[in-house]
């Protein structure tokens, strides 16, 4: 134990140790902070949610911090509601149960494009007279536009884009330059704008709730995608899968590869040429075509392709390293004393062989993990991705399905690239510090 | 020095009556195989060895690299199975116990390794390196455990225990490292010690103290020894008897006293004279040694092994047959034709 601590205090001495140390920290905490944020099932329903979970969101809207490096501001979208009291509701009674209900909100618009769409959710109670809703829009300028009348059921969307009496009233085809330009010029129209929407009811206990919804090109802190779907969850949640991934593939491969070496070297016979022999056979077999083939015609389910990864990379070259290695601690005088004094052949196995092992199963088993995370990214890209989890190759298949690239949605395959690249380099540096640590024939060279 | 004697003496009347550990005409081979598979010989490690060994004696197997006494060793720590042969512990013959018997078998005999450091797993301190053999033979309850634990440790003068227990080998100097390679074989009670040159890798100055340790937990316990060594300068520190081995057989046994005093096996000779004794004389001459190299234990020479190298071969006996052995004194056998009866050697 001594050895290891002594160990982890050189580990201090390399900066790419610290570094990798720092990275694999936030990424554990990332993970944690996800987990208990977002719970599982949480994740799940959002990350699998249609239009019903992610109206409030445009769709293919970059991150808004975007905006701080451009000089044209893009607008940032937001929702308000009356429910919540974000959007203020006044209520007049009036004359034989009429009640008048004003609703205002005011829309700061400073920004340089256009907004995507503007949606209004209109919810009522009633029981026969189905109350009364009017929509204007007061812009900056002093003009007030109509937007439209309507009697509303239990239920109303109103889509600003969609409004063929809106567009023929403004005489265009696209609604949302003619709302925020001037006029005169054409030009788009900064300032403070104003929604009036006046509503009336006509029973008693009927009532009119209303939720804005503005999409802007912009959203949140990662963007979204092709399904409104905020991308800040797969991003965050893809931290506990690949690491999750990571490690379990990796100390999965590692300990049963050791386990596996250590008894077929101490039984030998028969049971070590068997070893040796399944090894030799599946190193020429391919494991990206076998997982492959297990995901297309099995199951995608991330268990089963870590199931499988596990499995064909236990009967690798790094058998026969381990053998070889077992092979001399074998014949040490200390399995000899342990024979000798009755030890048995699990307990010198697993006592006396494997302990001799683990300062150099550390290094392997931290440089390991980013290959596993960017395996299960790559059948990911390939489509053969968890169908039910987020995850990083699964938000750049999508972005690749939609042509991200193409149509100039940078962001979408930025963002899990460079957690990607984070968590490869971060294992790495840590990776090769423990190397050195721990081989100090590596440490000059 | 005549209670030493008497001491003998009694261990001789001990031998007729009943053996601890009686090997007869033990053989122990290694197949060699071609490619694998195909048989090649055997490498005949141990070839024909007989001996008893009563409660309480000591013997010193001497004899040069590879002459078999690593190999005769190990077949009596269970760890080589015998081509033939058999070794009989206290009425139970080795070769017939299996699991639990052969287990019980090596908790009633100690063994104490050559090299100290590479005896001790450099992963496990001291306390886990003790308690293993007490866990294997079953003792649940760890405050028993670290008890017997501090008891031997105190008998082979490690202590304060508690600074040794949370060391790791690597931690303690050489003697430490081999009292604690003593203790590990005492903490069962053992009858029988199997220690395979104790002293040949620790320092002069540290020689003595574990050969005077051994001599004394001997002593106490009244255990039996067998003490392998190549250093015959070593052996009279307590071995009762000495069995000189020369390429898997035993050439000469004899008491201690008797064969230092008389020694009559021609490649005895040599040995003795090559033992180094701490004299000024010895720095200026030059030692006889037989020429030669030893032999190969595959395809050994026909009769007598040591033939080759003997000056005194006789042409047409010691080249043919193989020698049985002979008392030519009493209790005093040794396996060479010039000692035949009707012949006096020298």
């Amino acid at each position: 134990m001594n050895a290891m601590k002594s160990s982890l205090q050189n580990l201090l001495k390399y900066p790419s140790a610290v570094m990798g140390t720092l990275v694999v920290l936030l990424l554990v905490f990332t993970a944690v902070f996800a987990m208990i944020k977002i719970p599982y099932s949480e994740a799940i329903r959002l990350w699998r949610g249609g239009e019903d979970v992610w109206y409030q969101n445009p769709k293919f809207a970059p991150p808004a911090w975007i905006n701080h490096f451009s000089s044209k501001k893009y607008a940032e979208s937001f929702s308000a509601r009356t429910t919540d009291g974000s959007m203020e509701k006044t209520v007049t009674p009036g004359n034989e149960g009429t009640v008048s209900f004003a609703i205002s909100y005011p829309l700061d618009f400073t920004y340089d494009y256009y907004p995507q769409e503007m949606i209004l959710y209109v919810t009522s109670k009633y029981e026969t007279k189905q109350p009364f809703v009017s929509v204007e829009l007061l812009t900056p300028d002093g003009r007030k536009i109509r937007i439209t009348n309507a009697s509303i059921g239990e239920k109303m969307t109103y889509r600003f884009s969609q409004d063929q009496k809106l567009m023929t009233r403004l005489r265009t085809e696209d609604v949302f330059p003619a709302l925020f330009s001037d006029p005169e010029t054409g030009e788009l129209l900064k300032g403070q704008y104003q929604l009036q929407i006046s509503g009336t009811t006509f029973e008693p206990g009927s009532d009119i709730d209303v939720e804005f919804v503005f999409h802007g090109q912009v959203y949140g802190l990662a963007g979204t995608d092709q399904s409104r779907r905020d991308l800040v969850v797969p991003l965050l949640w893809g931290a506990p899968v690949a690491l999750a991934f990571g490690l379990i593939a990796s100390l999965g491969t590692l300990v049963l590869t050791m386990v596996i070496a250590a008894i077929g070297t101490w039984y030998g016979g028969w049971l070590d040429e068997l070893i040796q022999r399944i090894t030799e056979v599946n190193l020429v077999l391919p494991f990206l075509s076998i997982l492959i083939m297990i995901g297309t015609f099995y199951s995608r389910s991330i268990w089963v392709i870590l199931g499988a990864t596990i499995l064909l990379s236990i009967f690798t070259g790094a058998i026969k390293g381990y053998r070889s290695i077992f092979m001399q601690v074998k014949e040490s005088m200390y399995i000899e004393a342990a024979q000798a004094y009755g030890a048995s052949s699990p307990r010198i196995i697993f006592f006396y062989l494997i302990p001799r092992m683990i300062p150099l199963l550390i290094p392997g088993l931290v440089s390991s993990v980013p290959s596993f995370v960017f395996l299960e990214a790559s059948l990911a890209v390939l489509g053969l991705g968890d169908p039910i989890l987020p995850t990083w190759g699964k938000i750049i298949q999508d972005a690749q399905a939609n042509g991200a690239l193409y149509r100039g949605y940078y962001y979408w395959i930025l963002e899990p690239a460079a957690l990607l690249m984070v968590t490869g380099l971060g294992f790495a540096m840590l990776g090769f510090a423990l190397d050195r640590v721990f081989n100090p024939r590596l440490r000059d060279v | 020095m005549i209670a030493e004697i008497n001491q003998t003496r009694i261990k001789e009347m001990k031998i007729e009556l009943a053996p601890l550990l009686s090997i007869r005409d033990l053989h122990v081979w290694y197949e060699l195989r071609r490619f694998g598979f195909g048989h090649a010989g055997y490498v005949k490690a141990v070839d024909g060895v007989s001996f008893d060994l009563a409660p309480g004696e000591t013997v010193a197997v001497v004899g040069e690299s590879g002459c078999g006494k690593s190999s005769l060793m190990k077949t009596i720590l269970g760890l080589n199975t015998p081509t033939s042969g058999e070794v009989i512990f206290d009425g139970r013959n080795l070769s017939e116990l299996r699991g639990n018997d052969l287990r019980a078998y090596r908790f009633e005999v100690g063994y104490v390794q050559q090299d100290p450091y590479g005896a001790l797993p450099p992963f496990m301190d001291i306390q886990k390196i003790l308690e293993e053999p007490l866990i294997i033979s079953g003792i649940k309850d760890k405050a028993a455990r670290l008890e017997r634990i501090r008891k031997v440790m105190s008998e082979v003068k490690l202590h304060p225990a508690e600074d040794f227990l949370p060391k790791f080998p690597h931690m303690l100097s050489g003697g430490q490292q081999q009292r604690v390679v003593i203790a590990r074989a005492m903490l069962r009670s053992p009858k029988l010690i199997v220690a395979d040159e104790p002293v040949s890798m620790l320092d002069a100055s540290v020689r003595v103290e574990i050969l005077k340790l051994m001599h004394a937990l001997q002593a106490e316990h009244n255990l039996s020894v067998i003490y392998i060594t190549h250093d015959l300068s070593t052996v009279k520190y307590f071995s009762a008897r000495i069995f000189v081995m020369y390429a898997g057989n035993l050439v000469e046994k004899a008491e201690t006293r008797r064969l230092l005093e008389n020694p009559l096996h021609p490649y005895t000779l040599a040995l003795l004279a090559a033992t180094s004794d701490p004299d000024a004389r010895n720095a200026e001459s030059f030692k006889e040694v037989p020429p030669g190299e030893p032999p190969s234990l595959v395809n050994p020479p026909r009769g007598c092994r040591f033939h080759p190298r003997c000056a005194r071969a006789i042409e047409g006996l010691c080249n043919q047959q193989e020698p049985p052995d002979f008392e030519a004194e009493p209790r005093h056998f040794v396996a060479c034709w010039l000692y035949r009866p009707g012949e006096q050697g020298q």
